[in-house]
């Protein structure tokens, strides 16, 4: 069972992760409260999306804790993984939502698989869902007819039709214009306060970051960098957070040697 | 699911791991086909996919077969003054290798190709771990329906082409070339055996699980073959070499299970 008064909902202790021979996260630690919303940034392949793909037991790390509801990820097997899930909901970049199917039918199948709820209720349900994120009136298009913000806002109707505990969503902002990016913010901090979530969000988009966060984790070529909270990250003289809060680019070093090599290589 | 940890591995140890991978696809699609709960709903649905949309393509390539071989055999046994042969000649290598070996490469190429390249796009479009997240399991929503449908559809689809065939055999050796109709089936009735229906049968059953099993499985796994992080490009390649794979599959197996029951 899962304990519903655990404090912090979700800990991450000392993960290193690999692809092939090249380290994508290196010695991360955070812990997100229940009800709070920690915003992970970081500039695109810095990590972020993996971290995410971990802490929801999408992929093993080679060493490190991840504890979600107070269950340890890396032990549980696949019927203690499912178990697990049905407590959290996952928002894709993409909304992931299946190509053969409506609108509607992709935000009622967890409630079809899930529950023994009657059709009716289960319509209702989705409709509620999908009112709040104001596409009642696409709800028998099929995804390919959607826009890019409705297929976001879809894959989250979708994430919280079981009213998770804890939302995860990857790139909210991504693709989207500013003013459909801003609505997204608000649903996000409408279903924290609405539904009591705890939300994850995966991010590079510096202004909805700031909107949203309760916390920040800065995570840059794997490293954690920084988390703390708003002010924390503002006042954080790190060179990197700094160019990355005046959206100045990195410039390293370079060894003219190197850079040379660097071109010439087979 | 990638291991994430450094490692270096001879193609030979790849491919090995490769066919451990499908074979482990194969152990957990099957303990969920085995135990509940059951989709009646999704597998009727992949029956009408894989059996009742090939039911046109089956009967016409049914008849023709039965009547290319009928003429060919015609044309041998005329020379040996022993056409009366004929209804044995069609029906046995109908219903030993030509009916369960080509039901099996149109169903390759109608519904395999299919298949692999749907579950390829699911890979590709976040949508098998979109399932995963939702605590939905892709072995028992994606693949028990489909491997039970290709079980239960590839006999029967084999069984109504043996039965064209027959049919356009008789066509052509007995309304064409004046064969007598009561030596084309009194011929085959005498010589074909039960241990001949138990081939095709057996045959069929082996190809349907074959076909699906791997037209999945390449699908499923496209992120862990070299192809994987090819996006669209990937899904139309490991759809051409499902189709390769399971046709060699079908012809290598036939050969082996001829072998055994002979």
């Amino acid at each position: 069972m899962i304990d519903q008064n655990i404090k912090n909902v979700i800990e991450v202790k000392g993960l290193d992760t690999w692809y092939g021979s090249k380290q994508i996260l290196s010695n991360i630690s955070l812990h997100v409260e229940r009800k709070e919303i920690m915003v992970i940034m970081g500039h695109s392949g810095s990590g972020k999306s993996t971290l995410l793909r971990h802490m929801i037991g999408l992929n093993n790390p080679a060493s490190g804790s991840i504890k979600l509801l107070g269950k340890e990820v890396t032990d549980l097997n696949r019927n203690g993984l499912y178990e697990l899930r049905k407590h959290i909901g996952v928002a894709f970049q993409n909304g992931a939502l299946f190509s053969s199917m409506t609108l509607q039918e992709n935000v009622e199948l967890p409630l079809h698989e899930h529950t023994k709820l009657d059709h009716n209720t289960i319509r209702i349900m989705s409709r509620l869902k999908l009112e709040l994120m104001n596409l009642s009136d696409s709800e028998d298009l099929m995804p390919a007819e959607l826009s890019g913000g409705m297929l976001k806002r879809a894959g989250l109707a979708r994430a919280v039709i079981m009213d998770p505990e804890i939302l995860f969503f990857d790139e909210p902002s991504a693709g989207l214009d500013p003013v459909t990016s801003a609505e997204l913010d608000e649903l996000i901090l409408q279903l924290r306060d609405a539904l009591n979530m705890t939300v994850i969000v995966v991010t590079h988009e510096l202004e909805s970051a700031f909107k949203i966060a309760d916390r920040i984790t800065v995570i840059d070529n794997g490293q954690q960098i920084i988390t703390g909270d708003k002010e924390t990250i503002k006042r954080s003289k790190d060179p990197r957070i700094i160019s990355m809060l005046e959206r100045r680019a990195m410039h390293d070093n370079i060894n003219a040697d190197d850079y040379l090599n660097k071109l010439t290589r087979n | 699911m990638s291991t994430n940890r450094p490692q270096t591995v001879s193609s030979i140890e790849s491919a090995l791991i490769r066919l451990g991978i499908a074979g482990i696809f194969l152990f957990e699609a099957t303990l969920t086909i085995v135990l509940p709960p059951y989709s009646l709903k999704s597998l009727i649905k992949q029956i009408a996919f894989i059996g009742a949309r090939s039911l046109l393509v089956i009967v016409v390539a049914g008849l023709f077969v039965g009547m290319v071989i009928a003429l060919q055999f015609y044309d041998t046994l005329v020379r040996f003054g022993s056409v009366s042969l004929l209804g044995s000649a069609v029906g046995l290598s109908l219903i030993r290798e030509l009916g369960p070996v080509l039901t099996a490469l149109m169903v390759i190429g109608r519904s395999g190709s299919a298949m692999c390249a749907e579950i390829g796009i699911m890979r590709v479009d976040n949508q098998i771990d979109a399932l995963e997240c939702m605590a939905i399991d892709p072995y028992r929503y994606l693949f028990a329906p489909r491997i039970l449908a290709g079980i239960i559809c590839v006999p029967i689809l084999t069984a109504i082409f043996i039965l064209v065939g027959i049919f356009g055999g008789y066509f052509v050796g007995v309304v064409l070339f004046d064969v007598s109709p009561g030596s084309y089936f009194q011929g085959m009735s005498d010589t074909v055996l039960n241990r001949d229906l138990f081939m095709g049968f057996s045959k069929s059953l082996v190809f349907g699980l074959l076909i699906v099993w791997i037209a999945c499985d390449k699908g499923f796994n496209l992120h862990l073959d070299k192809y994987g992080a090819y996006g669209s490009e990937g899904v139309s390649r490991i759809t051409t070499e499902a189709v390769v794979l399971s046709s060699m599959a079908v012809l290598f197996s036939d050969y082996l299970l001829s072998a055994l029951i002979l």
